[in-house]
C-alpha cells in the first residue's frame, strides 16, 4: 500500500468498520448486557407489584433474595429437579445421539441421508406443539404409549398424573425432541475419523466393539466435550415441556428453575427474587460447565 | 452369510428408529383429521374412521388462528430480516475492517454466549415496560434485532473473502459502502441463506419471550395462541392437533425444502466451541 493514500484508505475503512459495526454492537449492548446488569440490580431489591407501577418503591434489600432462595424449599425442589434434568436427562440425550449417529454413519447402512433427515425433523419442530401431542400420547386412557407398551403386557401408567412418573415423560419428549440434532454433530465428526485407523485396528483383530473405544471414541473427544457441555446447558434452560405437559406438577415433581423464576416473576411479580433465581441458575450452569471441562480435562491427561 | 445378517439387522433397526420418530408426528397428522370425539376412544385408533377437515375450519373461522399464524409470519420475517442486516455489516466489519477497538469489542460480544437468554429476560421486560413496548410487535422483536451467533456466523465465514479482491475495489476508488454491497454481501450470500433459515425457525417456534412480553390475544405468535387454546379445549383431541399441525407444518416444509442450509448452520455452530 503506498504510503499517502494508504493512510486515507486506513481512516475510510476504520470509518466503515465502526459504521457497520457499531449499530449491531449497541443492540446487543442496550438489549442483552444492559438487562443483564440491570437484572443484577434487581436481584439485590425488593421489586414487586407495587415497583412495577413506581420503581422508586423498590427498596435495596442486599443479599436478601438469594438468601430467600436458599432457605425456601421451593429452590431446592427446583434446583433438584433440574439437576436431574441436566444429568440425567442430558446424557441420555446425548448417548441416544451416539448410538443413533453410529448407526447413521455405519458403512452398510443405506439410505443415509433419509435416515439423518427423518432423525432430525424433531429437531426443527415447534416446541409447544409437540409438548401438546406428547401430552395425549401420554394420556393413560386414549394414549398411544400405554397402548404400545400394553401390547408387552406393561401396566398402564398415568405417566403426566403420576409424581414418579412425570419427570421421566417430559425427558422422553425432551429426548425424542433435540437427539437429532447432536446426532447430526456426532455423524460430521465420525467422518472424520481416519478410516486407516479402523482398518488397521481391524487388520490387528479388533472386534467392532473394541475398536470403538480405542478408536472412535478417543478420536471424538472434542465433538463430545462440546455436544456435552451444550446440551447440558440447554436442559438446564428446559422451560416449555413442564409448561405444557404439567404446568410443573404433579406435586411440584417437574418444575424447572426456568419456570419456578417466570412464576414468581410474571404470576406473582416478584421481580426482584426472579432475578435473584436467574442469577442462581447463571451460577449453577458456569459451575456445572466448569466440572465438564475438568473432567475431561483429566480425561485426556489419564 | 453373517455380514448380509448384521447389514439386515442394522437396516431393521434405522427403520424401527426412524418408525419411532415420526410416529408422533403421524399421529398428529392423523388425529386432526379424525371426527370429534374419534381419538377419544379405546383402543386409540391409528387412522381416522372418515377424514375430515372440519377442526382446520374450525381453527381458521371460529378461533381465528389466521391471526396469530400472521403474526408469526410477521415477526419470524422482520426478525430474520434484522439478524441479515446487522449479521452481515457487523460479521463483515469484524472480519476484515480494521478499526480501533475492534477485538476487544468482539469479545465481549462473545461473552454474551456464555450468559443464559433467561437472565436478562425480567429485566428486559422491565426496561420494554418503561419505553411502551411491552405487548407490541416490537417488544417481541427485540430479541432477533442483532444476534451474537449472527455476527459470529458471518465472520467466520466473511475472513475468507480475499483481502486483494475488497483492496483493488479500494485502489478503483470505490467507496466502502459499495463494496460491501457489491463484493461483501455477493460472497456472502451462502451463509446469509443459512442464517436466514436458522434465525426464521427459531424465532417462529419461540415460546418463552412472546409468552412474556405479550399480554393482548391479538398479538399473540402461533405457539403463545396454541399454549393458551388447549387451555380452554384440552378435550378436544382432533382440534388441538389440527392447531399443531398449523404451527409444525411451515416450518417442517422450510426445513425440507431448505434442509441443506439448515444443516450447514448446525455445523458451524458446533465449530464455535
Amino acid at each position: 500500500m503506498s504510503a499517502p493514500a494508504g493512510g486515507g484508505l486506513a481512516w475510510r475503512q476504520a470509518r466503515a468498520g465502526l459504521l457497520l459495526a457499531l449499530p449491531s454492537a449497541a443492540l446487543i449492548l442496550v438489549f442483552f448486557f444492559g438487562p443483564v446488569l440491570y437484572g443484577l440490580w434487581l436481584s439485590l431489591t425488593d421489586f414487586d407489584l407495587y415497583a412495577i407501577g413506581d420503581p422508586s418503591a423498590a427498596r435495596f434489600v442486599g443479599l436478601g433474595n438469594y438468601a430467600q432462595a436458599l432457605g425456601a424449599p421451593d429452590f431446592w425442589n427446583s434446583l433438584r429437579i433440574t439437576l436431574v434434568y441436566a444429568f440425567v436427562g442430558a446424557p441420555l440425550s446425548v448417548a441416544v445421539s451416539l448410538a443413533a449417529a453410529l448407526l447413521v454413519d455405519a458403512r452398510t447402512t443405506r439410505w443415509k441421508p433419509f435416515f439423518r433427515a427423518v432423525y432430525f425433523a424433531p429437531v426443527v419442530t415447534t416446541l409447544v406443539a409437540v409438548a401438546i401431542v406428547w401430552r395425549y400420547l401420554y394420556q393413560p386412557q386414549y394414549g398411544l404409549v400405554n397402548a404400545f407398551l400394553g401390547r408387552f403386557g406393561i401396566p398402564h401408567v398415568d405417566w403426566l398424573g403420576d409424581p414418579h412418573w412425570a419427570l421421566p415423560a417430559i425427558l422422553g419428549l425432551a429426548v425424542w425432541k433435540n437427539f437429532g440434532y447432536n446426532l447430526l454433530i456426532f455423524v460430521a465428526g465420525l467422518q472424520n475419523v481416519p478410516r486407516e485407523l479402523h482398518e488397521a485396528a481391524e487388520l490387528d483383530g479388533a472386534s467392532g466393539w473394541q475398536r470403538f473405544w480405542a478408536v472412535t471414541l478417543p478420536d471424538l473427544a472434542p465433538v463430545f466435550l462440546f455436544v456435552s457441555v451444550t446440551t447440558v446447558i440447554n436442559y438446564f434452560q428446559l422451560f416449555a415441556e413442564p409448561y405444557v405437559m404439567t404446568q410443573g406438577g404433579p406435586l411440584k415433581s417437574t418444575n424447572s428453575l426456568v419456570l419456578l423464576m417466570y412464576e414468581q416473576g410474571f404470576r406473582w411479580w416478584r421481580l426482584g427474587y426472579a432475578a435473584a433465581l436467574a442469577f442462581l441458575l447463571f451460577a449453577v450452569i458456569l459451575a456445572a460447565t466448569a466440572v465438564q471441562m475438568r473432567l475431561q480435562a483429566r480425561e485426556r491427561r489419564a | 452369510m453373517r455380514p448380509r445378517t448384521g447389514t439386515l439387522l442394522l437396516n431393521a433397526v434405522l427403520v424401527a428408529g426412524a418408525a419411532l420418530t415420526v410416529a408422533p408426528l403421524l399421529w398428529m397428522l392423523s388425529a386432526s383429521l379424525m371426527p370429534t370425539g374419534q381419538a377419544n376412544t379405546s383402543p386409540p385408533p391409528l387412522l381416522p374412521s372418515r377424514v375430515t377437515f372440519e377442526h382446520y375450519v374450525e381453527l381458521f373461522s371460529h378461533l381465528n388462528l389466521a391471526r396469530p399464524f400472521g403474526n408469526s409470519l410477521l415477526v419470524s420475517a422482520v426478525g430474520t430480516l434484522c439478524t441479515l442486516v446487522t449479521g452481515s455489516t457487523a460479521g463483515y466489519a469484524f472480519a476484515k475492517l480494521r478499526f480501533p477497538g475492534r477485538e476487544g469489542l468482539f469479545r465481549v460480544l462473545l461473552a454474551a454466549m456464555l450468559v443464559p437468554a433467561q437472565v436478562g429476560m425480567l429485566p428486559l421486560f422491565l426496561m420494554l415496560k418503561g419505553m411502551g413496548l411491552v405487548n407490541t410487535y416490537a417488544g417481541v422483536l427485540v430479541p432477533w434485532l442483532a444476534s451474537v451467533f449472527g455476527i459470529f456466523l458471518v465472520r467466520q465465514y466473511a475472513q475468507a473473502i480475499p483481502d486483494d479482491l475488497l483492496n483493488s475495489a479500494r485502489l478503483e476508488g470505490a467507496g466502502e459502502w459499495r463494496i460491501y454491497r457489491s463484493i461483501v454481501l455477493p460472497n456472502l450470500a451462502p451463509v446469509l441463506a443459512t442464517l436466514a433459515v436458522f434465525v426464521f425457525m427459531s424465532s417462529w417456534n419461540d415460546f418463552l419471550w412472546p409468552l412474556v412480553v405479550l399480554s393482548d390475544d391479538r398479538r399473540y405468535t402461533l405457539p403463545v395462541a396454541l399454549a393458551s387454546l388447549v387451555g380452554e379445549h384440552v378435550q378436544d383431541t382432533e382440534l388441538m392437533m389440527a392447531g399443531a399441525v398449523v404451527t409444525v407444518l411451515p416450518v417442517l416444509l422450510v426445513f425440507i425444502v431448505l434442509q441443506r442450509w439448515y444443516i450447514r448452520g448446525v455445523m458451524a455452530g458446533s465449530v464455535k466451541g
